[in-house]
């Protein structure tokens, strides 16, 4: 009951969010413009938008504010699940070093040139990402892919690709290159189009359905392997496909936004905190505070030192390190 | 339920561990699975419990083959208890019990009235009723063990096998968990350490040594002076409690056999004096 109050109350302030994040940034936005760019669309009865306006509330704002929520809920439940099955309480999403993957593409096709540029850094992270997370299960095919193994692996493959990055920057890129390659690396939603909202939107509720049907196996797993499986739980294939799982919905967030830290570590820990441990639960809710909290971070890495923009990377992070301690502190771990 | 083992082999990592038992349990037995360190106890319940598959050999459950059964059906007839699982510290006793009701529930469900009433009625089998809501984390170690039991109960198998579920418990909470398993219809197979206990609670018991079977039937015929000098490497005797029950009497372990008499005994320089 209290789960299903939290969660209702989550959309509802999603929602909110959403709307009452639209109108912050640089140019002041109101209540009735973005009300009017919205009944514009809908066909409805309403005097539109001057074009510039228009534009800026639909085609910049409204695809970074839902990226942000995309993004925010698919980091926080990777998080989540690579904690449970990795029984790490400090697994994150980048975890398994398909971030670090993602880096040496992006910063590639930035330092060659290649394609458009922006579509050209998320093509090119992609690829690294999904060559990274190759690299990872081709190194663990022979294992049984218990937990200390993956982070072992993850780690290993992770540092190995910054080390890649670093090489690629500091061998060919100029000092330009080079700071907007860091803009990307802190994370930032700026690049959001409704293009890459669309990928997003089209892969992150599948991912995040699939990491929900194997909530009763995550619990399994919080016992080992040899309990899970004598619950009847396949903990091989399940590990498997919660890795893919995670890695593509990993690849696909970090390839638009960057690798925007903390929030995958901290929210997963402050909703268990809230809601119990139990997977079918915490997910649903994870989701949801992982979108508000990215939501809301981003906001304020727009406003907060207008007209310059903080990477909201940074932001999760001053934000994330006191919430994180608060939360340890209460759950008595600190 | 029977649980048959045929020439049963397992290997870890190309060491032979298991090599090759046949034993069998029959319905409702409660058996004790003994041995020293490293004499393939674990592994061979693993195979049982099929949670590991036989390099060669057959694992049976009523005379049915088990190779190529999914980890579901298994969980359906037999439960495990490990010896030391954790758990996320904030799961609630309850919900950790309902863990056992996994095998049964589809993805798609949550659990349902039925589930909470085997939950309920397990919580109520090993007297942890009263802390079902407590988190996992406020446990001592003898609730956690009774709560996996409980847990394995929750699955409503046919068998319960355990590895070493005594470790780790005071004398007053292994006496508990042994009258509980004792009790129990289900078929149970259990790793023990403590001889006394398996003689006094166990109807039959199987000795493993270096991997393969070195005796089995009734305590009395197991616990004799000869196999535990051989197997377990001790100077000890089957030999009644203060109260009368079956039990193990420990002389100490044994050592190396001494010199033959007569043979001439090293005397050190200063002993000459």
């Amino acid at each position: 009951m209290r789960a299903a109050a939290f969660a209702l109350l989550g959309a509802g302030v999603l929602a909110a969010s959403v709307a009452a994040a639209v109108r912050i940034g640089t140019a002041d936005v109101g209540w009735t413009d973005v009300a009017r760019a919205f009944g514009g669309r809908l066909g409805l009865p309403v005097e539109p938008l001057p074009p510039l306006l228009d534009s800026l509330v639909w085609d910049l704002r409204l695809p970074r504010v839902l990226m942000a929520a995309l993004v925010g809920a698919s980091l926080a439940v990777c998080g989540a699940v690579l904690q449970a099955v990795t029984r790490n309480a400090l697994a994150d999403p980048y975890l398994l070093g398909v971030s670090s993957g993602a880096s040496t593409g992006a910063v590639t096709v930035v330092v060659l040139g290649i394609g458009s540029h922006a579509l050209g850094v998320t093509g090119g992270a992609l690829v690294g990402a999904l060559v990274s997370f190759a690299l990872l299960l081709l190194l663990l095919r022979r294992t049984g892919l218990d937990s200390s193994r993956i982070v072992l692996t993850g780690v290993v493959v992770g540092q190995l690709f910054t080390a890649l990055t670093s090489l690629v920057l500091m061998a060919s890129a100029d000092a330009d290159t080079t700071r907007a390659v860091t803009h990307w690396l802190l994370g930032s939603m700026a690049p959001a189009r409704w293009n890459t909202v669309a990928v997003c939107a089209a892969v992150t509720p599948l991912g995040l359905a699939a990491a929900w049907l194997c909530s009763t196996a995550l619990d399994g797993l919080a016992f080992g392997s040899d309990t899970a499986a004598s619950l009847g739980i396949g903990v091989r294939h399940t590990r498997l496909l919660l890795l893919v799982v995670t890695a593509v919905l990993t690849a696909v967030a970090v390839a638009t936004v960057g690798a925007i830290g903390f929030a995958g570590l901290i929210v997963p820990h402050g909703v268990r905190f809230l809601v119990g441990p139990l997977h079918r639960v915490l997910l649903p809710c994870t989701a949801l505070a992982g979108a508000v909290f990215l939501v809301w971070t981003d906001a304020l890495a727009r406003a907060a030192f207008a007209p310059r923009e903080v990477p909201v990377g940074v932001v999760t992070a001053l934000l994330g390190v006191p919430l994180f301690l608060l939360v340890l502190r209460r759950r008595g771990e600190l | 339920m029977r649980i048959t083992a045929e020439e049963v082999v397992w290997s870890a990592a190309g060491a032979p561990v298991v090599r090759g038992v046949s034993a069998e349990v029959a319905p409702g037995e409660t058996v004790g699975l003994l041995g020293p360190n490293g004499s393939g106890k674990s592994s061979l319940l693993r195979c049982l419990a099929g949670l590991r598959a036989p390099d060669s050999g057959t694992v049976r459950y009523d005379g049915e083959s088990v190779r190529g059964w999914d980890a579901r059906r298994i969980a359906r007839r037999v439960a495990f208890v490990a010896q030391e699982a954790g758990a996320d510290g904030e799961l609630r006793v309850a919900d950790v019990v309902g863990l056992g009701r996994t095998p049964y529930r589809s993805r798609w469900r949550g659990p349902d009235a039925a589930d909470r009433a085997v939950v309920a009625a397990a919580l109520d089998r090993v007297g942890l009723t009263a802390l079902a809501d407590r988190p996992w984390k406020a446990l001592s170690g003898g609730e956690r063990q009774r709560a996996h039991l409980a847990r394995a109960l929750a699955q409503q198998p046919r068998a319960l096998l355990l590895d070493e579920p005594t470790n780790h418990l005071d004398v007053r909470h292994r006496l508990e968990l042994m009258e509980l398993l004792a009790g129990t219809p289900q078929t149970v197979l259990v790793v023990l350490h403590d001889l006394s206990l398996a003689a006094r609670y166990c109807d039959r018991l199987l000795l493993l040594h270096r991997g393969r079977l070195a005796a089995c039937g009734p305590p009395a015929d197991v616990l004799t002076q000869e196999l535990l000098a051989e197997v377990f490497e001790v100077d000890a005797v089957p030999a009644p409690d203060a109260l009368g029950r079956p039990s193990v009497a420990y002389r100490g372990p044994l050592r190396p056999a001494p010199p033959p008499t007569g043979a001439p005994v090293p005397v050190s320089a200063s002993d000459e004096k």
